[in-house]
């Protein structure tokens, strides 16, 4: 009796696991707001990225200021590999980086050991 | 940490009856301890990321530990055997994998670091008629800067006054000094050794070569190989699937096998514990840095991850000629004809021209003081040669293709042969519609083709030249090196379209130099630009040989294939790990005796990352074999 109940909470904890990480969830987006001709905004680095997906304006000098607030190294750098930027993180200070938008399209940015994925959208 | 060290001795006697003083009393309390300072930061972060959906390694390492911290707790008030030391272990050991890791990961990032550094901090600039110290910064274009024996050169200009020997070697590679004139360029940071001289900024900031290189290089260490994509996806789902396998582990072994929740247990927290991501994620990005960075201090720039991969497939080289193999110096050896009339008709007409060939022509004609006639109504003929007006009397300069249409003796065609099988370019010179004369111009091999093309050959690579010269000359130069065959006669505008014939046959590495050459190099698998070449020739290729060594093309490659190896290596032992070491601990082997306790999946995982890595930065120590002698 035992065993059938533990069996059931094992496949229940199963399934919700698999909801949990792999259902369609809605990812946080934020788009940035141009002041003074400068777009500037804060990706909050808990656990991930907030937000995970940024939108940016073509053509206008964008900010992304980072704060890491997790303890963990796995986040201690962020990388943005197709502008050649990885930097460190030191925890619960801002890191301002600096994002080319003269082109448009998507970027990926990860942390150091490409586990935590974050979007940038230029257009 | 320290705090786990009496469970260590704890766990190597007991098995001789010898016990910690008050037992499993004392184990709580230190484990809670451990727990409470150590593992409070795994904990948080796994909740955070579990909020949004995610999970990482911390999320493995909280519940590892925090089921055995809880179900020990349990255990003692009940009075069964208790796994509090697993807890404690597997938190230590990973911290401990963590501190070694981070220190690894920075000792291989830090090529870049080093190469800023290589930059002057001051420089002695004239400014209203007097020489001041400024900061580095404050250099501007156009300045006039006194560089003293033994000074590093602040930036990138012109030689104007005085010659000296300068060390190269931090931005080049070449480990000889060079000896600069007035008129010479000199580079940013390099380092000057027995002469003073003054010279002009033409580059500074993030303009010069040093800067250049250095941002080429950042990127190239941060950019992806196709290869990572496998584990970019494997990640994100990873940890849940360790999860989900370690619920069955339990299960199994509880509700099938019949097994005691304690031994379930173990064998569900292993599984949880030694699955590490980590050591997935790290393997590329780690390679890449190292060697990216390694072949820089080389003077060999590798662009990005998918052309070091690319590389690997590569099965035939294709040079350019001019300027590739050869000098790209060409000088004028013979003239054909009346010697009085054809060197200045040449001059003429080649005087505005920006060939090679016609620097070579008014070099000679400078040489032997000739006055150049002005020639009017300039024609060029695609891919021919010129015509224009010259003393009232139409003539005409270029290659055979020129023949087609014009007269010549056969006396001329025989010496025409004659001087192109000695690798000679001909070019003709003629009046109305005769050719009146030859003129021979060569471009000798540079000293290092020949040796750089036997070592590509030994690696069983196919060579190929591409070159817009005439057959015979091309076949000469080809011999010459050893080259293994030819296509000569190729337009400019063809160079692309030939690449792409023989990308049918396999993947293609393309060398060359020239504005003509970008085409070439962009189709090209592969492209490898010389360092002397053209801004657009490097902005097109994937790799480039700061040094202009064509050797330096046989150690891009076993560079590249060296590091690109180290990922697969990296890549093979994380997946094996992952994939072999979590059946161990779930148990599958028990029947055979083999299983892992998760004080040992701890260790293990904490040195999966830690061995990935040190790998990884070992590749700055790997001997890279090349067929070609060394130049340190």
């Amino acid at each position: 009796m035992i065993k059938m109940f533990v069996l059931i909470v094992g496949l229940v904890l199963i399934g919700f696991i698999a909801w949990w990480f792999f259902g369609k969830h809605a990812v946080a987006t934020e788009t940035a707001d141009v002041t003074n001709d400068v777009q500037e905004i804060d990706v909050d680095v808990n656990g991930g990225y907030s937000p995970e997906k940024v939108v940016l304006k073509k053509g206008v000098p964008a900010v992304l200021n980072f704060t890491r607030r997790d303890p963990s190294t796995c986040l201690d750098r962020v990388v943005f590999p197709d502008f050649g930027i990885n930097r460190e993180l030191p925890k619960g200070e801002k890191q301002a980086i600096d994002i080319d938008t003269s082109k448009p399209g998507e970027f990926q940015w990860a942390c150091g050991m490409d586990m935590f994925h974050g979007k940038l959208i230029i257009k | 940490m320290i705090l786990s060290l009496p469970m260590l001795a704890e766990m190597i006697f007991h098995p001789f009856g010898w016990m910690l003083p008050g037992g499993e009393w004392t184990m709580l309390v230190l484990t809670t301890i451990i727990m409470a300072v150590s593992a409070g930061p795994f904990w948080q972060s796994a909740w955070a990321s579990f909020t949004k959906h995610h999970s990482n390694m911390d999320t493995l390492v909280a519940i590892g530990t925090a089921t055995a911290y809880f179900y020990s707790i349990y255990a003692m008030i009940t009075h069964q055997a208790v796994f509090f030391e697993s807890a404690a272990f597997v938190t230590t050991f990973v911290l401990l994998g963590q501190v070694f890791e981070e220190r690894m990961r920075n000792n291989a990032s830090n090529a870049v670091d080093k190469l800023v550094n290589l930059q002057a901090k001051e420089a002695s600039v004239l400014r209203n008629g007097e020489l001041i110290k400024v900061p580095l910064s404050e250099v501007a274009v156009g300045d006039l800067i006194r560089v003293k024996p033994g000074e590093k050169i602040a930036v990138d200009g012109v030689i104007t006054k005085g010659s000296s020997a300068i060390d190269e070697s931090m931005v080049t590679g070449e480990s000889m000094p060079v000896e600069k004139h007035a008129g010479d360029r000199v580079i940013g940071s390099t380092l000057n050794s027995n002469g003073t001289f003054m010279f002009k900024a033409e580059k500074v900031g993030s303009d010069t070569m040093l800067s250049q290189i250095v941002e080429l290089v950042r990127k190239a260490q941060n950019s992806h190989a196709p290869i990572q994509k496998l584990t970019d996806q494997v990640s994100n789902i990873f940890v849940p699937i360790v999860l989900i396998i370690s619920i069955l582990t339990f299960l199994v072994w509880y509700v099938l096998l019949g097994a005691s929740v304690a031994n379930a247990l173990i064998f569900a927290v292993s599984v949880v514990v030694i699955a590490c991501p980590c050591a997935l994620g790290l393997a590329t990005p780690t390679a890449l840095m190292v060697g990216t960075g390694r072949s820089a201090k080389m003077g060999i720039l590798i662009k990005n991850g998918e052309v070091l991969e690319a590389v690997n497939d590569v099965t035939t080289v294709v040079f350019d000629k001019t300027g590739t193999i050869t000098m790209g110096k060409p000088e004028v050896t013979d003239i054909v004809g009346d010697q009085s009339q054809i060197l200045p008709l040449a001059a003429s007409l080649e005087a505005n021209s920006e060939h090679p060939l016609a620097a070579a022509v008014l070099a000679k004609a400078k040489g032997e003081g000739i006055t150049v006639a002005p020639a009017a109504d300039f024609q060029a003929i695609e891919g021919k040669g010129v015509a224009a007006t010259v003393n009232g009397q139409t003539a005409f300069i270029g290659n055979d293709k020129l023949l087609a249409d014009h007269n010549m003796i056969d006396d001329l065609k025989q010496t025409a042969i004659k001087l192109q099988t000695a690798a000679k370019t001909v070019v003709y010179v003629g009046l109305d519609h005769q050719v009146i004369g030859l003129i021979a111009i060569q471009d000798a091999p540079k000293a290092t083709s020949k040796e750089a093309i036997a070592a590509l050959k030994q690696r069983g690579l196919k060579t190929v030249m591409l070159t817009g010269d005439n057959e015979r000359v091309a076949k000469a130069i080809a011999d010459q090196v050893g080259i293994d065959s030819v296509i000569a006669d190729v337009l400019p505008a063809d160079k692309a379209d030939h690449v792409k014939m023989l990308q049918q046959t396999g993947k293609v590495a393309f060398v060359g130099d020239g504005i003509n050459d970008a085409p070439a190099l962009t189709v090209a698998d592969v492209g490898i630009a010389m360092g002397s070449g053209t801004d657009i020739a490097i902005e097109s290729g994937g790799i480039v040989l700061v040094k202009n060594d064509l050797r330096d093309v046989d150690r891009a490659l076993a560079m590249s294939r060296k590091t690109f190896n180290r990922i697969k290596l990296n890549l093979f032992w994380a997946f094996v790990y992952n994939v072999l070491g979590i059946p161990v601990a779930a148990g599958a082997f028990y029947a055979i005796g083999l299983t892992l306790s998760p004080e040992l999946a701890g260790l293990a995982m904490a040195f999966s990352s830690l061995s990935v890595v040190t790998s990884s930065v070992l590749l700055n120590r790997a001997k890279i074999t090349t067929n070609v002698s060394e130049t340190a």
